[in-house]
């Protein structure tokens, strides 16, 4: 059986891409699945970083493209999950040193041994989403729920949909009490506008910060409140059929009769 | 207590500010209506009041009631329009005699050079011109609804 190769994409910068790799990918590795995340932001990697396997780092994805290495050289094992390994990026060389045939190639070659393998995505559409996506069978797209987010996730979708790339979204960063509010656009809204299934809602939490900080995947702290969140979205991911969310915290109404009863 | 009821969408519309979720939902509708049709938002609005025209040659239609809307289908955008029939002109313009051998219609002279979509489909089929010339009523006066596929 070969892995599932996915995409994890945005075309915006900054909404979560690198961090939804990580701890989708070290949800799945707890469940026992075989992951590998790659990282393919050439000249900006940042998943080593987030995962905290920065210090052991020997080859990258560039030097196996260009056979200085075996590829199981460049695969580094995850001291905390064992079926979890990271190939990091290059961090000296341009985009350009690795073309969409041999991404296609390299990730074919990975999949031969693993579950799943999860594919971290540059931001833009332009050659790295290119070679990013070349290596993929099916996409997730990250998205915040802000207008300029929304635009770019829906670029993104479009250049899926030519490529015929099954794709589901997750939405990063939510704050409920201002959807609540009506200050933010709801995940409806959002779905809705995009066109698109939602494979999971991901509050804004300090957790992600804080876990980021100290280079630990957030699902192995399970008093973390997104630990949960993160597996359930491994767990919608494999095809069972949970409701998307519980997280709305309660509305103002019931507050406010809760405060009236109590009071 | 009023911290927290400040900031309900009730009281935002009652003292008539649109929450900004919904202004920026609105907001993302248009703008990748004209990402999705490579045609900016005041060339749309262009549109519908062309197609509003277009349609008022044939019919006597209410324009203030007139929808048009854009809707995203599963793969593709759908153009909607919802327009009030009031009745069918009794002056209506014979249309064949406007159109060309090709079967499209002659652009007025004055008319602006359009920008060219990305992609084209297919046009669909001229629709067929079995109309009675005689200026009968053809539907009682109704809602005129057309989808198209962009
Ligand atoms: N759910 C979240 N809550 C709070 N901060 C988040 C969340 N998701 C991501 N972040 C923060 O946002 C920033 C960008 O995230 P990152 O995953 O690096 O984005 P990308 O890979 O798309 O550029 C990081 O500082 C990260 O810690
Ligand atoms: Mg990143």
């Amino acid at each position: 059986m070969s892995a599932r190769r996915i995409v994890v994409t945005s075309g915006k910068g900054g909404v979560g891409k690198t961090t939804t790799t990580a701890n989708l990918g070290a949800a799945l590795a707890k469940k026992g699945r075989r992951v590998v995340l790659v990282d393919t932001d050439i000249g900006l990697r940042n998943l080593d970083l987030v995962m905290g396997v920065e210090k052991r780092i020997v080859f990258d994805l560039v030097e196996v493209v260009e056979g200085r290495c075996q590829l199981r050289q460049a695969l580094i094992r995850d001291k905390r999950f064992e079926s979890l390994k990271i190939l990091a990026a290059a961090q000296t060389r341009d985009k350009t040193a690795v073309s969409e045939e041999q991404m296609d190639k390299l990730m074919g070659e990975l999949a031969k041994s693993n579950d799943y393998v999860i594919i971290d995505c540059p931001a833009g559409i332009e050659h790295g989403f290119r070679n990013a996506v070349a290596g993929a069978r099916e996409a997730i797209v990250v998205t915040t729920p802000e207008v300029s987010a929304i635009r770019d996730a829906d670029r993104v979708v479009g250049k899926l949909r030519e490529r015929e790339i099954p794709l589901q979204l997750i939405i990063n960063r939510v704050r409920p009490e201002m959807v609540k509010a009506g200050e933010m656009m709801s995940i409806e809204d959002v779905g809705e506008i995009l066109g698109a299934d939602i494979l999971g809602v991901i509050p804004d939490d300090e957790g992600v910060i804080d876990t980021t900080n100290r280079g630990e995947p957030l699902v192995l702290d399970e008093t973390q409140k997104l630990a949960a969140i993160y597996g359930r979205i491994a767990r919608r991911l494999e095809g069972e059929d949970l409701p998307l969310t519980d997280l709305d915290p309660p509305s103002v109404f019931s507050k406010f009769f809760t405060m009236w009863k109590a009071g | 207590m009023f911290e927290f009821f400040k900031n309900t969408e009730v009281f935002k519309t009652l003292f008539g500010r649109e929450s900004s979720g919904a202004t920026a939902r609105e907001r993302l509708r248009l703008v990748l209506l004209s990402d999705h049709l490579a045609l900016a938002p005041d060339v749309v609005d262009a549109l519908k009041a062309e197609l509003l025209e277009v349609i008022a040659r044939y019919v006597d239609i209410d324009p203030e009631m007139a929808e048009v809307t854009f809707e995203q289908r599963e793969r593709e955008l759908a153009m909607l329009a919802s327009v009030p029939i009031k009745s069918v002109r009794k002056d209506r313009p014979s249309a064949p005699a406007q159109r060309t051998a090709n079967g499209r219609a002659h652009a007025p002279l004055n008319q602006p050079p359009r920008r060219r979509r990305r992609r084209r489909r297919p046009s669909p089929a001229a629709p067929p011109n079995g109309a009675p010339s005689d200026g009968t009523l053809l539907a009682p006066p109704g809602t005129f609804e057309s989808s198209a596929q962009a």
